[in-house]
C-alpha cells in the first residue's frame, strides 16, 4: 500500500534524517527497536503485524512483566529485533511496568540489548492526552518515529491533524497509520532505513522544546500546545458506541444481555469444549493403543505408551477447551464488550474482594482452572490478578466430577428430599459445588486481608469504543495462547506425568531370561508411599488404597477413579457396580464423604500448578497454593470424618 | 441504595463536591485530586486533570461504578475512587466538546 493513496499524512513528506532532539546520534547499524505506547493504543496489534507469528515471550528478570519480542518479519526486516514494551502512561511512575520500560529504554535491563530506535504508538483519537508520553520518550534522544494509530477512525469521525506540523513540533517523523488494517505501515521500514544512513546532521540541529518538569500537569500543558500547533481537531464521539451502551449498560437490558453472554461462555467451555476434550482424549488413547500394538510387548512399549504417550495426551486434551475459551474471550475483548461485562459484574465481584474483570475467568474455572488462569491476563491490576489465580482452582472443575459421581453413586441412597422435589444425590452434588465456591470466597477474603492487603490500587476501567474483531487479531491470539500453553505448561505436565509413572513401576526386578519386570501398583514406590501415609490419612477415614489414589491423582483429579479400579481389581468403566460395592465394603460413609470434601479443596492437578507457575513466573505461588489447598483439604476431610464418627 | 459517606475532611474547598456526588448527566470541572501520587498520576494521564470538564455519564446497572466522560473518552470509577476527586459543579464556561452524541453538533 502506498503512502499517498490513503489520504493520510505520510513520512515521505518530511526529512527524517535529523531525528532525535539532540541531533547528535551516532548513525550506524540498527539492531534493536522498541515499541512503546500508552495502554489501549493498539500497540499489540501493530506488534503482531510487524513481527508476524514468530514471537518470543519471556519474563524480565525478577518481575512478572512479560517481554514480547520478535524479528520484524512483517516488514521484511528479519535482521531487526522488535521489543514490545508494556503499555504505560508515563515513565516516572513506580509501577513495575514503568520501571521495566525505563530500564529497557536506557539499555539497563540485563539480558536485553539497548534500543537503537523507538516506535512510539499513540491513539489518534485522543492525541492531546496520549502526547503526554511523547515528552519523556523524546527526551531520551533516540531516533523516534511517532505513529498515530487509528487514523482511519479519526478521519471517519471528522478528526484532523496536520502530521507535518506535528513532526516539526516534535522534531521527529510522524506517520498516520491504522494497525488494524495495515495502512501506512510501510513508513516504518522507510524510517528504519533512514535512521541507518550516515548522518548529514547540521551543526546546530533544531532542538525540540520539552517541558522542564516531567510531571502530568506540565506534560499536559506541553501536549496541548503541540496539538494546537498541529491543528489537531478531536474526532466527534462514537455514535454507535453511545447507542449500544444505552442498551448494553441499561438498568434492565444490560444485566440481561450480560447473563446471556455468561451462559454463552459457560456453554462453550463446558458444553462444547468438554466433549471436544473428551473426544480428542479418546482419539489419542485409541491411536496410542494402536501404535503400541505394533511394538513388541516389552518395557519399551510400556515406557512409550504409559509413560510418554499418556503425558502427551494429558497436555493435548486441554487444547480444544483452551482455544475455544480464548476465541470467546478474544471476541469479547476485541469488540469492547469485555470492559462492559466487567463494569456490570464489578459490584458483585467487589463483595468478595475481587474486581469485575475476574468474573469471566472464575466462571471458566467451573469447566477447567487451566484456561481460567490463562484468562486472568485481562486483569491489569497484578494483585487482583494473583488473587483470582489463587482462588480459581476452588471452583468445581469438570475433573472433579468422576470421583464425585463414583462416591455419590456408591454411598448416597437414590431418594428424594424436601417433599420429593429434589434428589438427595443432586443435593450432595450441589453441596459440593457450593463448598468449592465458599472456599474460593473465603480464600479471596483471606488474601485481601493478609498477603495481598496492599491492593488498594483502585479499579479504573476505560471503556473502549465498540469495534468489529478482526480474524487476523483473533487468529494470532489463539496461536499465541495455544503455543504458550504447549511450550511452557506442556513440558512441566509431561515431566511430572512421566516421573509419577516411573514411581508407579519401580522397583524393577530383573530375572534371568524374561528380562525386566515392572512392579505392580501396590508394590511400587507409590504403592509403598500409600502404605506409608496410611497413619496420616487414617483419621480422615482413608485406607492405604485411597492413599495410593490420592498420590497418583496429583497428576490429575480424575486419575483416582482409574487407580481405585486397578487396586480393587475392577475396571471402573465396565464394572462400576463392582467398584462401588468394593468401596462400600471398604469405607465408612464418613470416610467417603471426607474423600469428596478432600477433592473439593485439594490441588490435585499438575496442569494447574504448571500454568500458575507460568503465569506468575515463579514456583513460589504454585507451591503456596499447593500447600494451602492440600492443608485445607486435609483439615476439612478430618473434620468431616470425625463429625460422622461422633455424631452419626 | 444508600450513598456511602463522602470523605469530606479531604475536601479542599467548600465550592467543590466529590465527583461521586455529581448527579447523573451533570457536568463539573475538576478542581483537585486528593489521593496517593501513583493513582493520581495515572488518573491525570487518563484525563482527570485539574481544570478538565467531566460529566457523570451513566451508572452501572448495580449503581456502582459510574462511567465518566472525560477528555473525549469514557472511564468507569468506583465510588471510593471518585470520592477522592473534587469538582466544581456546573457546565464548563469555555464549552468543550461534550461527550454525549446528542449534544455534539
Amino acid at each position: 500500500m502506498s503512502c499517498h493513496d490513503t489520504g493520510l499524512g505520510s513520512l515521505a513528506e518530511l526529512d527524517p534524517v535529523d531525528v532525535g532532539p539532540t541531533g547528535q546520534r551516532v548513525k550506524g547499524k540498527i539492531r534493536t527497536v522498541v515499541l512503546i505506547g500508552p495502554p489501549n493504543c493498539g500497540k499489540s496489534t501493530l506488534f503482531n503485524r510487524l513481527t508476524g507469528l514468530r514471537q518470543k515471550v519471556a519474563n524480565y528478570p525478577g518481575v512478572t512483566v512479560e517481554q514480547h519480542s520478535g524479528r520484524m518479519n512483517g516488514i521484511g526486516r528479519r535482521d531487526l529485533t522488535l521489543i514490545d514494551l508494556p503499555g504505560v502512561y508515563s515513565l516516572n511512575s513506580t509501577s513495575e511496568d514503568a520501571r521495566v520500560a525505563v530500564d529497557v529504554l536506557h539499555g539497563r535491563m540485563p539480558g536485553t540489548p539497548a534500543p537503537d530506535a523507538v516506535l512510539l504508538v499513540l491513539d489518534a483519537l485522543h492525541l492531546q492526552r496520549q502526547l503526554m508520553l511523547a515528552s519523556p520518550i523524546l527526551a531520551l534522544g533516540l531516533p523516534t518515529l511517532v505513529l498515530l494509530n487509528m487514523a482511519d477512525v479519526m478521519a471517519a469521525r471528522g478528526g484532523k491533524v496536520d502530521s507535518l506540523a506535528l513532526a516539526q513540533e516534535l522534531r521527529c517523523p510522524v506517520a498516520l497509520i491504522s494497525a488494524a488494517h495495515g495502512t501506512n505501515i510501510d513508513t516504518i521500514p522507510a524510517f528504519l532505513q533512514r535512521a541507518e544512513e550516515p548522518a548529514v546532521a547540521p551543526e546546530h540541529a533544531p532542538v525540540v522544546t520539552l517541558p522542564v518538569l516531567q510531571n502530568p500537569v506540565s506534560c499536559r500543558k506541553w501536549s496541548a500546545l503541540v496539538s494546537e500547533a498541529a491543528s489537531y481537531k478531536q474526532p466527534s464521539s462514537p455514535i454507535w458506541t453511545i447507542r449500544l451502551d444505552k442498551i448494553l449498560l441499561h438498568r434492565v437490558w444490560g444485566p440481561l444481555v450480560f447473563l446471556m453472554v455468561v451462559v454463552g461462555v459457560f456453554q462453550v467451555v463446558f458444553g462444547i469444549g468438554q466433549p471436544l476434550n473428551d473426544g480428542l482424549g479418546e482419539i489419542l488413547t485409541t491411536a496410542g493403543a494402536h501404535v503400541a500394538n505394533l511394538l513388541p510387548d516389552n518395557w519399551l512399549r510400556l515406557l512409550l505408551r504409559d509413560g510418554l504417550w499418556n503425558g502427551v495426551q494429558a497436555v493435548l486434551v486441554f487444547l480444544p477447551q483452551i482455544l475455544l475459551l480464548f476465541l470467546f474471550i478474544g471476541i469479547l475483548e476485541d469488540s469492547g464488550y469485555l470492559a462492559r461485562a466487567a463494569l456490570i459484574a464489578d459490584r458483585l465481584m467487589r463483595s468478595i474482594g475481587l474486581n469485575g474483570k475476574a468474573f469471566i475467568p472464575l466462571l471458566s474455572a467451573y469447566a477447567c482452572a487451566v484456561p481460567a488462569i490463562m484468562a486472568t491476563r485481562t486483569i491489569e491490576n497484578r494483585r487482583d490478578r494473583l488473587a483470582t489465580i489463587l482462588v480459581a482452582p476452588f471452583m468445581t472443575c469438570s475433573a472433579r466430577l468422576p470421583i464425585y459421581t463414583l462416591i455419590i453413586a456408591a454411598f448416597i441412597p437414590n431418594k428424594n428430599v424436601i417433599g420429593s422435589l429434589i434428589g438427595l444425590r443432586a443435593c450432595v452434588m450441589l453441596g459440593l459445588y457450593v463448598l468449592g465456591f465458599l472456599a474460593a470466597l473465603g480464600t479471596a477474603r483471606l488474601l485481601k486481608s493478609s498477603v495481598l492487603k496492599a491492593s488498594s490500587a483502585p479499579f479504573i476501567l476505560e471503556l473502549p469504543q465498540y469495534r468489529w474483531p478482526t480474524f487476523h487479531s483473533l487468529g494470532l491470539r489463539l496461536y499465541d495462547r495455544g503455543m504458550l500453553f504447549l511450550k511452557k505448561a506442556g513440558t512441566i505436565i509431561l515431566g511430572v506425568t512421566f516421573i509419577l509413572w516411573v514411581l508407579s513401576i519401580v522397583p524393577i526386578s530383573f530375572s534371568g531370561n524374561t528380562g525386566a519386570h515392572f512392579s505392580d501398583l501396590a508394590d511400587s514406590v507409590i504403592g509403598r508411599l500409600g502404605h506409608f501415609i496410611e497413619p496420616i490419612i487414617h483419621p480422615l477415614g482413608f485406607n492405604w488404597k485411597i492413599g495410593i489414589g490420592l498420590l497418583s491423582s496429583i497428576v490429575a483429579r480424575e486419575v483416582i477413579v482409574g487407580t481405585l479400579g486397578t487396586l480393587y481389581g475392577a475396571d471402573p468403566l465396565t464394572h462400576s457396580e463392582g467398584l462401588q460395592a468394593a468401596l462400600r465394603h471398604d469405607m465408612t460413609l464418613g470416610g467417603a464423604i471426607a474423600l469428596v470434601v478432600f477433592f473439593a479443596f485439594a490441588m490435585q492437578c499438575t496442569s494447574t500448578l504448571a500454568v500458575v507457575r507460568r503465569e506468575t513466573n515463579s514456583w513460589k505461588w504454585p507451591l503456596v497454593q499447593f500447600c494451602y489447598m492440600s492443608g485445607l483439604a486435609y483439615l476439612a476431610a478430618l473434620v468431616t470424618n470425625q463429625l460422622f464418627l461422633h455424631i452419626f | 441504595m444508600s450513598k456511602e459517606a463522602v470523605i469530606t475532611e479531604r475536601n479542599p474547598s467548600p465550592a467543590t463536591i466529590a465527583l461521586s456526588e455529581l448527579a447523573d448527566q451533570a457536568w463539573g470541572v475538576i478542581a483537585s485530586l486528593e489521593m496517593v501520587a501513583e493513582v493520581q498520576n495515572q488518573l491525570m494521564h487518563m484525563g482527570f486533570m485539574p481544570g478538565a470538564p467531566v460529566q457523570a455519564l451513566r451508572r452501572a446497572p448495580a449503581g456502582d461504578p459510574t462511567v465518566y466522560a472525560i477528555d473525549g473518552s469514557e472511564v468507569a470509577l468506583r465510588r471510593e475512587t471518585a470520592g477522592l476527586i473534587f469538582v466544581v459543579p456546573g457546565a464548563p464556561k469555555a464549552g468543550p466538546a461534550p461527550a454525549t452524541g446528542e449534544r455534539s453538533a
